[in-house]
């Protein structure tokens, strides 16, 4: 029979997040994902921030007082959790990679996320009582 | 079978030639205990003789039958209702994932069958070469064997290709060998087919893949392709540090 289109049955980029018929390690892969570009868009907005510095010591202070608003605190609440839970992830597949723990890739990830929630909840504390 | 009557909308995925897909609902009166093929094999049978869609063994041997059912990949042909639907409910059928569509359900599995070639694995094997034709006659490759001496070829995979469409990265990464294909590397072993590892240790190789187990998730075979491929890796690794040091 032929073929005619000869393109894959695929939705690209959004199948990676669609959430329908996952297991737990598919919504591993889907957290893996979405902490990845959030941690790609922080890493730009850091570096503007930074680029501030080039402006004088007046931009800089303003920009940092503006990072003191609730809704910046929580977005950097945001980047600690994706930074703790991509970087934990990252431990879980790189020692299944090496063979281990392979049969418990579901209890790893468990304890990633759980690490993730005590991490980020030490890191809130503290960020909130500092400020 | 018990007498129990459901009634199961089944909405089924449509596409023929370059036409726009949709889908068409069939309300169908069935046993709870019935399998998702036969409900399909009905609406094909006594609703709509266009509906395409591919089925042999009905038991789990061919590999044939796989779809989507309510977003999920099964082999039809032992996926019951009543596991996977409630009386009045729905079934949604889709074709794999992954997997050019020819028509309707059925999809080009191609690219599984170049995948298994790559490995020397082929889904075909000449007559003459063929293991079960008797005495002295051995498959292609020398593959593992159990103790019974049986072999073990790709630890039982029947290439239904779910595992493919249950892969997140499959979908976008077309040149991935893909679940299966680096299952049935593993089988073999790097050790004993050297040759296998320029093949498996490549982004589109063992790299590719990113840990979402849904392969292993979906295996109506137990073949654990997760854990196959995360065992290639590790024979990968283990290659590449006995070469630092100087070894073969």
């Amino acid at each position: 029979m032929e073929n005619p289109t000869k393109k894959p049955n695929t939705r690209g980029i959004l199948d990676w997040f669609d959430p329908r018929g996952r297991r737990v390690g598919g919504w591993g892969f889907i957290l893996n994902r979405l902490t990845a570009i959030g941690l790609t868009v922080y890493l730009y907005l850091h570096l503007i921030m930074l680029g501030k510095l080039a402006q004088g010591p007046e931009a800089y202070d303003s920009f940092i007082a503006f990072a003191k608003q609730p809704l910046i605190m929580f977005g950097e609440m945001l980047v600690i959790i994706g930074g703790l839970y991509h970087g934990l992830n990252g431990v879980r597949i790189a020692l299944n990679s090496f063979g281990v723990g392979v049969p418990a890739q579901k209890q790893l990830l468990y304890g990633v996320l759980g690490l993730t929630l005590v991490g980020s909840l030490i890191f809130g504390l503290r960020m909130f009582a500092t400020h | 079978m018990s007498e129990e009557k459901w009634t199961v909308n089944f909405v089924v995925y449509r596409k023929k030639g370059e036409g726009a897909p949709h889908y068409q609902t069939f309300t169908l009166e069935v046993s709870p205990e019935e399998y998702v093929i036969d409900g399909v094999e009905r609406i094909w049978a006594f609703h709509d003789r266009s509906l395409v869609f591919a089925h042999a063994c009905h038991h789990s041997t061919c590999g044939a039958c796989g779809m989507r059912v309510n977003g999920v990949e099964k082999l039809t042909c032992i996926t019951r209702i009543r596991d996977v639907t409630s009386n009045g409910g729905t079934l949604r059928i889709e074709p794999l994932r992954n997997f050019p569509v020819i028509s309707d359900l059925v999809v080009d599995m191609s690219r599984l069958y170049v995948g298994m070639d790559k490995v020397h694995a082929p889904a075909v094997h000449p007559l003459s070469m063929a293991p079960l034709e008797g005495e002295g006659i051995k498959p292609p490759r020398e593959v593992p064997m159990d103790d019974g001496k049986e072999y073990l070829r790709l630890a039982d995979c029947i290439e239904c290709g779910l595992c493919i469409s249950a892969c997140p990265v499959a979908g976008t990464a077309e040149e991935y060998l893909g679940p299966a294909v680096l299952a049935a590397a593993q089988l073999q072993g790097l050790g004993r087919a050297p040759d296998l590892t320029a093949v498996v240790d490549c982004v589109d190789g063992v790299w590719r893949c990113h840990s979402a187990y849904e392969c292993t998730a979906v295996c109506p075979s137990s073949v654990d392709p997760g854990w196959r491929i995360m065992d290639l890796r590790r024979q990968v690794l283990a290659q590449r540090i006995r070469r630092w040091f100087g070894g073969a």
